[in-house]
């Protein structure tokens, strides 16, 4: 293998949201082409930690330093982190009425891109995707996440993250409350998305979305700090001894709710 | 030229000056004998001339509007205002024998273009003046009749007396009695029986002189089991002191037929923007306003629609935007006189950068006007903390069987929504155009596509100039 290329560097972050701190402590590398899984309770920072990531305003960095290919993101606000390379699939994405779904993802196209994308180009790109992801040809015409079920909200975020093709995908518990289906796409998205030069990471309070795709990295976050870290093995493990015992080995109290599969 | 620094946004596109010599302009303010003279110019019948100097004594002891913005109003300085200019002797009806001068204006409006692409006629008002004027010949082999009111008031004046005035007469309030007196230009349209214009008619206006009033005058009339299609744009340059549009507008729908009449206005911060549209609505016709209101210091506005026949129908689409220094209060009125009469009204506006939209109605039943049905929604966007949004709805209903819905929204453009737009690589800016464009799509959805296009960039212009 060759050498690895570090893309996300989080150093000892703490982040607060309304004067309330959430994050106390991050640290974690994510070097290109690796997959990361996050797993965590309710409660734990998981939210925090992609919000601050992505850098919404509300969201404040106490302490701590984030780099991104080597540059301080401080600072920087959501856009140009979008066109630097970042993307966040949300865990509610909102409606937005009357802008149509081709609209808005040939202008979010040509953002990222840096330049025009002829319509005939980018309807060609979209649909190539959409074909890959299963994804039906009706959603062009409707507007953004405007009476899309759970499920529908999300194959549009991962359709997003396969047509934006970012350097780093960030899914905020983008598996939660799907059918198998619309997990299998989400599966499917992560792994078209994966590449030797792209990274993702993974946002999730269930071990499920583990049964399609497989990270190089799972991480344990608990009560705004990783509390473990480990590969696919500490996955299998979770799923068959519960939360408890990492909790436990950390100090922390048991009774907070424990991830259930 | 006397251009001064203005409230404008520095890259109004559409602020230019040119330098066209006028054929006749008149002094500041008005008087009877400046009325007679636009009649002697314009060699009108005596009649007409009795119509004017009627609505001029009207217009002296009518008192102004005691509602809406008064204070907006009151800074009005009627006797600063030119009444008439004319910019050059004769109706064009050749695109080539148009002046130079005035064709670079045009040009910049994009009007040469616009006709290629869909006109089927163009009736473009520069000043006071009809300057140019094309009608498509199927047009007139179909008896449609498509004139510059002047030339209308010359070549037809039997149907332009029988109808002029009934809708809106003089004295229905202070700005119809003065557009009465002074008004020039505007376009007159008359479609035969069971006539259908498939093509959308244009008239293109614009003022182009310094407290220029422009007061033009449109009639249309579609006769029984016609349609007609009718769209008028308009936009001003910029100026340092006040210019004042005030318009009469009257539709007239005989049975079974339908007129569309879609406006997108963008005037200058500095225009206060008067304006009376009114329609009647025989048994089965159909009238629908199409009304983009941007631009101009105050705008006062409200397309109204009579229902006086059996099912007729009434539509008002509306969209207002008001950015710093404006106020747009703009609204619609409906009125059911007849039985199985239907409505509908949605307006929307957008406030922004300390701007202020109102949306002013009326919903009036008869007793005895059965079955008709309303439905009424007014939404308001305001994209900041300073920007404000008022409903006046009146609704006067005499008649019990009448079914009337009512809904008014008021909601922000959130954090949440502009940083998921972000988050995909859109600016700012773009993130805010982009909410204001879908929620206006219900507007725009409903206008020829070049308009469509054109309403959202001017949209995005607005907003572009208006920031930092």
């Amino acid at each position: 293998m060759t050498e690895k290329t570090v893309l996300l560097e989080i150093d000892n972050v703490h982040a607060a949201i309304e004067g309330k701190s959430i994050l106390k402590g991050i640290n974690l590398t994510i070097n290109k082409g690796e997959v990361h899984a996050i797993m965590g309770p309710n409660g734990s920072g998981k939210s925090t930690l992609s919000n601050i990531l992505m850098g919404h305003p509300k969201y404040k960095v106490t302490e701590g330093r984030i780099r991104f290919l080597g540059e301080d993101l401080f600072g920087i606000p959501v856009d140009v982190r979008a066109r630097k390379g970042l993307f966040l699939a949300f865990q509610y994405p909102l409606a937005i009425p009357g802008v149509p779904v081709a609209k808005f993802l040939r202008l979010s196209l040509q953002s990222v891109k840096g330049k025009d994308v002829p319509v005939t180009e980018f309807l060609k790109t979209l649909k190539a995707k959409m074909k890959l992801l299963g994804i039906s040809d009706t959603f062009i015409g409707r507007y953004i996440n405007e009476g899309f079920s759970g499920g529908e909200k999300k194959r549009h975020e991962i359709l997003q993250m396969a047509l934006l093709e970012p350097t780093l995908s960030i899914l905020d518990e983008t598996d939660s409350g799907l059918d198998i289906d619309a997990l299998k796409v989400v599966a499917s998205g992560i792994e078209h998305t994966r590449s030797p030069e792209r990274s993702i990471l993974i946002i999730t309070h269930y071990q499920r979305i583990l049964n399609y795709v497989q990270p190089d990295f799972i991480h344990v976050l608990a009560d705004g700090r990783i509390i473990k870290s480990g590969t696919k093995e500490l996955a299998l493990e979770l799923e068959k001894k519960g939360y408890d015992w990492v909790l436990k080995e950390a100090g922390l109290p048991v009774t907070q709710q424990a991830v259930s599969a | 030229m006397t251009q001064k620094a203005t409230v404008q946004p520095k890259d109004y596109k559409y602020g230019f000056h040119d330098d066209v010599e006028s054929v006749f302009t008149s002094g500041r303010g008005l008087t009877r004998n400046l009325v007679e003279q636009i009649s002697a110019m314009k060699k009108e019948p005596e009649w007409m001339l009795k119509f004017r100097l009627k609505a001029l004594d009207i217009y002296e002891k009518k008192p102004m509007p005691s509602w809406g913005n008064t204070k907006l109003l009151k800074l009005l300085d009627f006797d600063n205002i030119r009444y008439y200019v004319r910019p050059s002797e004769k109706t064009e009806k050749n695109w080539d024998d148009v002046p130079e001068k005035l064709k670079n204006t045009f040009e910049k409006l994009g009007i040469p273009e616009a006709e290629r692409r869909f006109l089927a006629g163009v009736t473009a008002q520069y000043e006071s003046e009809v300057v140019y004027h094309s009608i498509q010949a199927d047009l007139e082999k179909k008896g449609v009749i498509f004139l510059g009111m002047d030339q209308a008031v010359q070549q037809c004046p039997d149907i332009v007396k029988k109808y002029m005035g009934t809708i809106i007469p003089p004295g229905d309030n202070k700005f119809s009695a003065l557009n009465s007196a002074v008004w020039s230009g505007g376009s007159f349209i008359y479609v035969p029986k069971n006539t259908h214009v498939e093509i959308p008619l244009q008239a293109y206006f614009r003022i182009n002189s310094e407290n220029m009033g422009q007061f033009e005058r449109t009639l249309i009339i579609t006769d029984e089991g016609s349609n007609v299609h009718y769209i008028e744009g308009c936009t001003a340059p910029t100026y340092s002191s006040d210019s004042l549009h005030s318009a009469v507008v009257e539709l007239i729908a005989l049975k079974g037929s339908k007129i569309r009449y879609t406006t997108i206005q963008n005037w200058s911060n500095n225009v206060y923007n008067l304006v009376t549209k009114r329609a009647a609505a025989y048994e089965d016709a159909a009238v629908e306003w199409i009304d983009g209101n941007l631009g101009s210091k105050l705008t006062m506005k409200y397309p109204a629609v009579y229902l006086l026949g059996e099912r007729a129908r009434g539509e008002v689409l509306s969209i207002a935007y008001a950015g710093k220094g404006q106020h747009q209060d703009a609204g619609a009125k409906m009125v059911h006189v007849a039985p199985n009469t239907t409505s509908t009204i949605l307006s929307k506006s957008i406030s922004r950068d300390g701007g202020r939209t109102s949306y002013r109605g009326l919903l009036k039943v008869y007793k005895g006007a059965l079955n008709c049905k309303s439905n009424v929604r007014c939404d308001a966007l305001l994209l900041d903390e300073n920007s404000r949004s008022d409903t006046y709805p009146t609704m006067e209903i005499d008649e019990q069987t009448a079914s009337v819905g009512h809904e008014a929204t008021v909601s922000k453009v959130g954090e949440e929504q502009m940083f998921y737009l972000m988050s995909r690589g859109l600016k700012e800016q773009e993130a805010q155009s982009l909410i204001v464009n879908g929620f206006i799509e219900p507007f725009t959805k409903q206008l020829p596509m070049e308009y469509a296009v054109e309403l959202n960039r001017l949209i995005q212009l607005e907003m572009d100039g208006s920031i930092g």
